[in-house]
């Protein structure tokens, strides 16, 4: 993982090595749950406000916040994809990973 | 291994302006992610598209894209996006505005751009308030709800913009919340196909003014209020009157086709060019 994918973006487009995508920017630092296979949702943490929409209205509680406010994903096994933390973020910061 | 990649970002200007200045909880940065997801689905490039705001939190909007973007005066976006659709009438021109400035400040140019039945698409960001200049009460203030300039209630009645597009000739009106994203997103989609002057109100929150000054709570739970308010249409036709109370409906509105502004101009155009055989 680590050869093929020199900048990891959490919450946005993973930056490939042969990747000619030009719209990327550098953030270095990924601070996720777990790796891509148990985490689902990748919670941009930057860009997060805490509102807390994301974790009221997962149907099937796979997100949960911390004591300060701050998402993350709690439950992998439960995402069933619907990908409506993505769009409800008001900040652009999760992104749903697809099946 | 799969690469999750978020096409969203691909008309952010995120390398530069994130993140955003609005406030955690506002609705504004869903409506943006329904206006880019429905753009990419229709396939439109950046340059295709111009994005047209006035003043005010959702009239921030343009600086987070990267399509064609003008950021102008307080009321005034319709104006000129009437003039750069009509000097490209091939662009996809869409006007961002708040409910203070599309109803009272902009109020004029809101019923002439729909009689005139332009082909703008025009997304009203309802928060019921003023946002960014302070907290003052807007035309769509609840009556007895308070804002900074009214301390002891509104007594204004409510401006229903929907009604009003709709009166003054729009041709494409629909309502739909934030809460609602994906319709959010299909109707905005629809919008855009639509050949003629089309409005979509999207109310949404102000967890931070407007909640706290009338004790709505917090994001969530006034994103959940949407959620039990917001009907759909044909629900909503069937409710007695005791029953809507505070309710509103959501949905397509109205859909119906007349001749189309820059069309019509360009036909006179080309009536009074000179003909062979002329002197």
């Amino acid at each position: 993982m680590s050869d093929k994918i020199e900048k990891h973006r959490d919450g946005m487009i993973i930056k490939d090595k042969n990747s000619t995508a030009k719209m990327e920017v550098e953030i270095n630092e990924v601070k996720t749950e777990g790796d891509y296979k148990k985490c689902p949702v990748y919670i941009y943490h930057d860009w997060c406000k805490k509102c807390g929409i994301c974790v009221e209205f997962c149907p099937t509680g796979a997100l949960a916040s911390k004591p300060d406010g701050s998402p993350y994903v709690k439950a992998p096994e439960k995402c069933i994809h619907c990908e409506l933390c993505d769009r409800l973020c008001p900040d652009f910061a999760i992104t749903g990973a697809k099946r | 291994m799969k690469i999750p990649q978020k096409r969203v970002h691909k008309f952010l200007r995120h390398g530069k302006k994130f993140p955003h200045v609005w406030c955690p909880g506002c609705s504004n940065g869903i409506v943006l992610g329904a206006i880019i997801r429905a753009v990419d689905e229709l396939g439109y490039e950046k340059d295709d598209m111009a994005m047209v705001s006035g003043i005010g939190c959702s009239s921030r909007m343009p600086v987070y894209v990267d399509f064609n973007t003008l950021h102008t005066l307080h009321g005034r976006a319709l104006a000129y996006a009437t003039g750069v659709k009509m000097v490209k009438p091939e662009m996809n021109v869409c006007v961002v505005t708040g409910d203070g400035d599309s109803t009272a400040i902009g109020g004029n140019h809101l019923i002439h751009a729909a009689r005139r039945n332009i082909d703008l698409t025009v997304i009203v960001i309802n928060n019921n308030i003023y946002g960014m200049t302070g907290g003052q009460y807007s035309p769509t203030t609840p009556t007895g709800d308070f804002a900074t300039t009214t301390p002891y209630g509104n007594i204004d009645p409510v401006f229903d913009i929907c009604k009003l597009a709709e009166g003054a000739g729009a041709t494409f009106v629909a309502r739909t919340t934030a809460y609602h994203v994906v319709e959010a997103q299909s109707i905005i989609k629809q919008a855009f196909e639509h050949k003629g002057f089309s409005i979509v109100e999207i109310v949404s929150a102000c967890p931070v003014i407007y909640g706290k000054l009338n004790k709505k709570g917090d994001a969530p739970a006034m994103m959940r209020d949407m959620k039990e308010r917001a009907i759909p249409v044909k629900a909503f036709e069937k409710l007695t009157p005791e029953q809507v109370g505070n309710k509103y409906s959501r949905g397509i509105l109205v859909n119906i086709k007349k001749p189309e502004y820059t069309a019509e101009y360009t036909k006179l155009m080309d009536s009074l060019q000179p003909q062979k055989g002329d002197k």
